[in-house]
């Protein structure tokens, strides 16, 4: 069952086209990861999934609702119901790691402070970083900071949880540790994920669907092992790393 | 054809710029009718932008008031008008010098603030995190701002107002030994209550100008450091030449063409 579907969209910024007539659907439920060259619009995808930035032609479709038939105020409501995880995890560095994951919840529930609190903590606990509930982002390493990103955008239970990069410029260790714990939220909510990742090692191990997207378009799509074996030279070229091949450099 | 085209793309850039501001400013009154206010945010704003702006708003009026004096003390005196300097300095610290340094001042220091504060958000994509969680960077980080400074400026211009007059007192009876009582008596004189409020009123618009142009350039950032570094400039520079303007304006409507009102 498709939880999203984006629909022959089209997307400029200026003058440079960034997606041209792409089209994707996510699942229901399973974890799909997006590659590609950078710059080539994978983390625009995961922006026109939330509504961050609205296509110029073509539609983007969540639980059958078109994105861009909805107004600025439902459009924010929509939103409480996507997790997103940023690149470097945008965490407001006015607040302390508790407060940044509580925010969500202060904001759009009517929960008791002790609820809130509670709810935070157990979050917190998920991601490892329990302990570090009182520090600002200032004090945290790279990997807690995209762990307590995590635990913001999982923290209301959402139905699709949006990962920008969560293991760029990390040791393999805690790449290892977000991975699994991506893993792990995924089950715990019993929701869906779409991930956005360089990191091959990483997306074979988390990936149920992965997506190649290069100048624009979607060229390759399915489970890991068919994209392993997709007999397309950019999609080859791409996971084996290769200088040599069709993809321009 | 060069001419046109930067005519053209200059005319148009201004439209957009100033198109963003009023509604930038739009959505923070939306905001605000509604009462859609996050108190402890406002209350932190307010401390920032007022209460830690007094001493440099303290310090620069109370030189203001020293150099009028200054300058009209001993000329005045020579003329045999040594009672017009108090009012000389209440006249003009309450109705422009105390409302427009008081701006200012503010601007220079809380604006560019605020421009770098919202500027570094955005290049650390905690405008975009804000969206994401479905909350209205509007209301969250512009109306405190904008609120706070409403509530504030006034109360910086009445002190710097204060202040200035007695720096004037202090030193017109130092450089030119014009008396307390004669000093307070022409203030006195020469200045009203109505005139300390205008200059509050004036106060509301600088500080409007001061956010609404500070928070529009901060979101507008683009480009990581060096953005922020012109976003910032820009903050202070814009809002420092409407202050300018605006303040010729209200000084029209306020006083009239004469002064007299």
């Amino acid at each position: 069952m498709k939880l999203a579907r984006i629909e022959g969209v089209t997307l400029r910024y200026g003058e440079r086209v960034i997606l041209q007539n792409c089209s994707l659907d996510i699942e229901e439920g399973a974890i799909t990861c997006l590659i590609g060259l950078s710059g080539s619009g994978k983390s625009t995808i995961l922006r026109l999934l939330n509504g961050l930035r609205q296509p110029d032609a073509g539609r983007v479709m969540v639980r059958g609702v078109d994105l861009s038939n909805l107004r600025d105020r439902q459009l924010i409501d929509f939103r409480r119901k996507i997790g997103f995880s940023f690149q470097f995890g945008a965490l407001f560095d006015s607040l302390t790691v508790g407060d940044n994951v509580a925010m969500p919840l202060r904001e759009h529930t009517k929960m008791s402070k002790s609820e809130i609190d509670r709810i935070v903590l157990e979050t917190l606990d998920t991601v490892g970083l329990a302990n570090a509930r009182d520090q600002m982002p200032s004090q945290l390493s790279g990997g807690m900071v995209k762990r307590a990103g995590f635990a913001r955008a999982v923290v209301s239970n959402p139905d699709l949880v949006l990962y920008d990069e969560p293991t760029t410029g990390l040791d393999p260790v805690i790449t290892h540790v977000l991975t699994d714990t991506i893993k792990r939220l995924r089950k715990q909510l019993n929701g869906t994920a779409v991930v956005v990742s360089h990191d091959l090692e990483s997306i074979y191990a988390m990936a149920d669907y992965v997506a190649m997207l290069f100048e624009g378009a979607i060229i390759a799509y399915g489970t890991v092992a068919e994209v392993q074996q997709s007999a397309n030279p950019i999609v080859q070229q791409f996971i084996q790393g290769s200088e040599v091949g069709p993809i321009p450099i | 054809m060069k001419v046109f085209d930067d005519v053209g793309r200059g005319t148009t850039g201004f439209a957009e710029y100033a198109g963003g501001v009023a509604t930038l400013f739009a959505e923070s009154t939306s905001f605000i009718c509604r009462l859609r206010i996050r108190l402890a945010e406002t209350v932190a704003q307010a401390y920032f932008l007022g209460v830690q702006s007094v001493g440099i708003v303290l310090l620069t009026s109370l030189f203001t008031g020293m150099v009028i004096t200054l300058e009209s003390a001993n000329q005045a005196k020579s003329y045999g008008a040594s009672s017009l300097v108090g009012g000389a300095v209440a006249y003009v610290s309450s109705r422009e010098l105390g409302p427009m340094l008081t701006a200012v001042v503010v601007a220079g220091r809380a604006g560019a603030a605020m421009a770098a504060e919202l500027g570094s958000m955005v290049v650390t994509e905690q405008i975009e995190a804000l969206e994401a969680l479905g909350l209205s960077p509007v209301r969250m980080l512009v109306v405190p701002r904008l609120v706070a400074m409403v509530c504030t400026l006034p109360l910086l211009v009445i002190l710097a107002d204060i202040v200035s007059i007695f720096g004037g007192m202090y030193l017109a009876r130092e450089a030119a030994g014009i008396s307390y009582d004669s000093f307070l008596t022409s203030a006195r004189q020469f200045s009203f209550f109505g005139d300390y409020l205008k200059g509050m009123v004036k106060a509301v618009f600088f500080g409007i100008i001061i956010v609404v142009i500070a928070c529009y350039q901060g979101f507008g950032v683009r480009g990581g450091a060096a953005g922020v570094g012109k976003a910032t400039t820009g903050a202070v520079v814009t809002a420092i030449i409407l202050i300018f303007i605006t303040n010729f304006f209200l000084s029209i409507v306020l006083y009239g063409t004469t002064g007299a009102q």
